[in-house]
């Protein structure tokens, strides 16, 4: 299944500073289902003393279930995993640790109220007699790993919280440095750092590879991976798809590796023609994010924002809809009836509220159903018929609404009082966007809209979104999937670190372009050529 | 009188739809235990009230000489439950909205007093140079003004909560020690008696079949009832404390929704003060105290969950009344006040016990 791209070593060649016969951790085939899902379909990677080891691959191909076998939050159902060459059989991160492999992960997981010698010996704290903490040989080893990184500035009685996330990360470090792991796994560790303390970061992780760790670095960025990686394997829809020396390898060809995927044939399409402008956004920015955007979302048309989570583009929803404040720029909401002379800029209302853009006929869709999108306690007709309530409910006849309104979006229940918690997730996300149908949206924002439902449900809401095209509304989707943002979308922009591309047709972009554009990579002249090799 | 967040099953079909081809045949296996911990719900807390009744309807003849099961008891029994049935009410909307107020005995104990204060007192106004002296005030506008009292700590309650950002419980804890220390001032620190008015007569037996208060807790009950489950701000009451933030993402007015609710449960707990002023005919400053937590285990008992979301006016009628015939109940066999508070304890552990293992269930 692995295709080595030029330049890529076998495993024996990999070891020949001949220090071991064996790579220190080795994974074979490793799969994990979650009842019908595939998250890891095989996958082969390696990695040895000094050596830092990128794992690229797009959002959702596996990168997360991974790291998370790895470190012995989930167990594989198949294939095995060697370190030094014995069976590596983690049952919790802890055991993990113990074994010497230590996740160091986005979120970082310090007390804020322990101080960075409690945090760094957290689990491990050396006692006396009687169980009372010795504290000198506490400070020793906690003293000793901050030195180990070099980092012997930071004050080992300060509380976690008050430092800042790049020195929180360095503490997070020495935390597994201190129990002696040789195997440090970075999920996405530059992802909110300066350009300053990523600098510094480098420098540490090349230290450590020096002191003879093996370093496993995940993340998005190509330019970071290049610069910071011996080797890399890439992984997509759950497999590793190819390897190699990082020196050896063009940006180009790596991206070809991770988007090389045949599309399927999941999404309806017809010509839409897109009518008067339904929404416009003007150099927008908002609290936190986006930095600058401007878009023109026209009726009849579904336009999709691609980028790199964290880019900036729920927040760009949620600016728009009034969940965050808008800082700057204009969001004009243009009404239906009265057409293109009759619009309101939502941005000059103070406070601009969700109240507000319902209203207006806006409707979004959150990105996590969970927490936001969805009060999971609450019974379907609650959840559906919540933004649009009359002063006065008749329950009967609410209940006729929501069961209406969930069949057209062909939502599996028992009966439409049944709570939204016991669907399953695709169920929950039809009725999510059933909501917006029940309020009669003109305006869709839609986040994420298929994220973790089978395919069946996915296509029926692909389905949905083509027939509120016909039906000339807008749809604005966010998607972290390119296959589906290119298969439901007319126009595509990518946010990039804040800032809104420009829409341009489907005809005129392609998977390779637009992960080019989200990670920032430079354009050449190469990527024609690698597009169409897979 | 069910909520739509616990229904049983009978009322569940969707109405004028019938059987959908779109549903799901895997679910029935699900369906059984599913409903039963629906009806459980809904029906367990009258259960355990029926249970509790018959029990000291046998043993007390038995024990005594008295007859526990006539309707002198009964009438007792609701009498008793009236003051704290009329607090629970509010309690049962706050705690849907997923919050919690503490500052229910004390709200009680601050309306007696200013209704004992101000019923035939005649209020000198000095505007300018002139005093104006108002007519002696009635028991209705002395009612109305302590009930208005209440209505404002509740208010306070919600603008600390929504502009402060503190959490309910810390508010209520800080204005619980508060109110009752304004109602001890305003009591000058001694019991105020009122003169005689029709006021004293409201908790008074003998009126159409049961006390007045009785009656007016039933009127109360079922306007919170519909208002729950019958209007938008109810429903919203419902999300805010099912999920704060899908509430808001489907444009609802989570602040205001909030202080809507406070108030109001200020105004019943000051509606409980009326029946409580009325059931001692004076206004004290130490009555009702830890009445609240009697509201929350009535609420609690009656299905509803501290996380919010979830409760039913029906439920806390029943959860009110339980304690209350329990303590009526032990009071006629004799049984020691300290044991009685022993069985009201692990009455409120067991009932919240089955609330989770029922959850425990539908969720898997």
């Amino acid at each position: 299944m692995a295709t080595e791209v030029n330049g890529a070593t076998s495993p024996d060649e990999l070891n020949g500073s001949g220090v071991e016969s064996a790579p220190l951790l080795q994974m074979r085939g490793v799969g994990k289902r979650f009842g019908a899902t595939v998250a890891l379909a095989g996958v082969d990677l390696h990695v040895d003393h000094h050596e830092v080891l990128a794992l690229v691959g797009e959002n959702g191909a596996g990168k997360s279930t991974l790291m998370k076998v790895l470190s012995g939050a989930h167990q594989p159902d198949m294939g095995e995993m060697l370190l030094d060459g014995k069976s590596y059989q983690p049952r919790t991160p802890l055991d993990a640790r113990r074994t010497g492999v230590a996740m160091i992960y986005q979120e970082l997981s310090l007390a804020p109220h322990l101080s960075v010698m409690e945090n760094i010996l957290l689990g491990m704290e050396p006692a006396k007699r009687g169980g009372i903490l010795d504290y000198a040989t506490m400070r020793r080893k906690a003293s000793d790993a901050l030195t180990q990184l070099g980092h012997s500035d930071i004050g080992l009685n300060d509380p976690a919280g008050s430092l800042s996330v790049a020195q929180q990360q360095l503490v997070e470090i020495g935390r597994a440095v201190a129990v002696g792991c040789r195997v440090l796994v970075l999920d996405e560790p530059t992802s909110s750092l300066t350009a300053k303390d990523i600098e510094r970061l480098f420098t540490l992780i090349r230290r450590l590879r020096e002191q003879g760790h093996a370093i496993i670095y995940i993340s998005h960025f190509l330019e970071e991976v290049k610069e910071i990686s011996d080797r890399f394997t890439v992984l997509r829809d759950g497999s590793s798809v190819g390897a190699g020396v990082t020196a050896n390898a063009t940006s180009n060809e790596i991206i070809a590796l991770m988007v090389g995927r045949a599309v399927e044939n999941l999404y309806p399409r017809s010509e839409h023609t897109p009518g008067e402008i339904a929404l416009e956004l003007k150099d927008v920015s908002g609290a936190k994010k986006p930095d600058l955007a401007s878009l023109t979302l026209r009726r009849g048309e579904v336009v999709g924002i691609a980028g790199l989570i964290g880019a900036g583009r729920t927040e760009l929803l949620r600016t728009i809809f009034g969940l965050d404040k808008v800082k700057n720029g204009n969001v004009k909401i243009f009404d239906a009836r009265s057409g293109i002379s009759s619009f309101r800029d939502v941005s000059r209302i103070r406070p601009h509220t969700p109240a507000e853009s319902w209203g207006q006929k806006v409707g979004m869709v959150s990105e996590d159903r969970k927490t936001e999108g969805l009060a999971l306690g609450l019974s379907i007709t609650d959840n559906l018929t919540l933004s649009g309530l009359p002063a006065f409910v008749n329950p009967a006849k609410m209940d006729r609404q929501a069961a209406k309104w969930s069949q057209k979006l062909f939502v599996k229940s028992r009966h439409v009082r049944q709570n939204v918690g016991d669907l399953s997730g695709g169920n929950q996300q039809k009725v999510a966007i059933a909501r917006l149908l029940y309020h009669d949206a003109d305006v869709f924002l839609l986040d994420e809209p298929t994220r973790g439902i089978d395919v069946g449900s996915k296509a029926q809401i692909y389905q949905v979104i083509e027939g509120l095209a016909a039906q000339n509304k807008a749809v604005l989707v966010v998607s972290s999937y390119l296959p589906e943002l290119l298969g439901i979308c007319d126009r595509i922009a990518v946010m990039s670190r804040g800032v809104l591309g420009p829409a341009r047709p489907i005809s005129e972009t392609n998977e390779q372009k637009i992960m080019q554009e989200a990670i920032g990579a430079e354009t050449d002249e190469k990527v024609e050529a690698s597009g169409d090799s897979k | 009188m069910t909520t739509p967040s616990t229904p049983p099953d009978a009322t569940t079909e969707p109405t004028g739809n019938g059987p959908s081809p779109t549903m799901s045949e895997t679910a029935i296996t699900k369906k059984g235990s599913l409903s039963f911990g629906r009806v459980l719900s809904a029906i367990g807390p009258l259960i355990g009230l029926v249970f509790v009744y018959l029990l000291f309807s046998i043993i007390t003849p038995l024990l005594t000489h008295f007859q526990f099961a006539k309707y002198q008891t009964f009438e007792l029994i609701l009498l008793q439950t009236a003051v704290v049935a009329m607090a629970a009410l509010g309690m049962t909307m706050i705690i849907i909205s997923a919050g919690i107020d503490l500052t229910v005995g004390s709200n009680i104990a601050l309306c007696a007093v200013v209704i004992a204060l101000l019923v035939g007192r005649k209020i000198s106004l000095h505007i300018g140079g002139s005093v104006v002296i108002l007519p002696a005030m009635s028991p209705l506008m002395a009612a109305v003004c302590g009930i208005g009292a209440s209505g404002l700590v509740g208010l306070l309650i919600s603008i600390l909560i929504t502009k402060l950002r503190i959490s309910p419980f810390i508010v209520t804890l800080g204005l619980m020690g508060a109110v009752r220390g304004v109602a001890q001032g305003l009591a000058n620190d001694t019991t105020v008696y009122a003169p005689p008015s029709w006021l004293d007569n409201i908790m008074a037996n003998g009126t159409f079949l049961a006390p007045a208060g009785v009656w007016l807790t039933i009127l109360m009950a079922i306007f919170v009832a519909l208002l729950l489950n019958y209007t938008r701000v109810g429903r919203h009451i419902f999300a805010v404390g099912s999920n704060e933030q899908t509430a808001r993402l489907c444009g609802v007015n989570v602040d205001g929704t909030k202080i809507f609710l406070y108030s109001l449960a200020g105004l019943l707990a000051g509606l409980a003060g009326l029946l409580q002023f009325s059931y001692t005919h004076c206004g004290d400053s130490t009555t009702a105290t830890g009445l609240e937590l009697s509201a929350i285990a009535s609420v609690v008992i009656g299905g509803a969950s501290l996380s919010g979301g979830q409760g039913s006016i029906f439920g806390t009628l029943v959860g009110a009344m339980i304690m209350t015939t329990i303590q009526v109940g032990g009071t006629s066999v004799g049984l020691s006040n300290w044991v009685q508070e022993i069985v009201t304890g692990a009455i409120i552990i067991f009932a919240v016990a089955l609330d989770q293992w029922r959850h425990r269930k539908s969720a898997v």
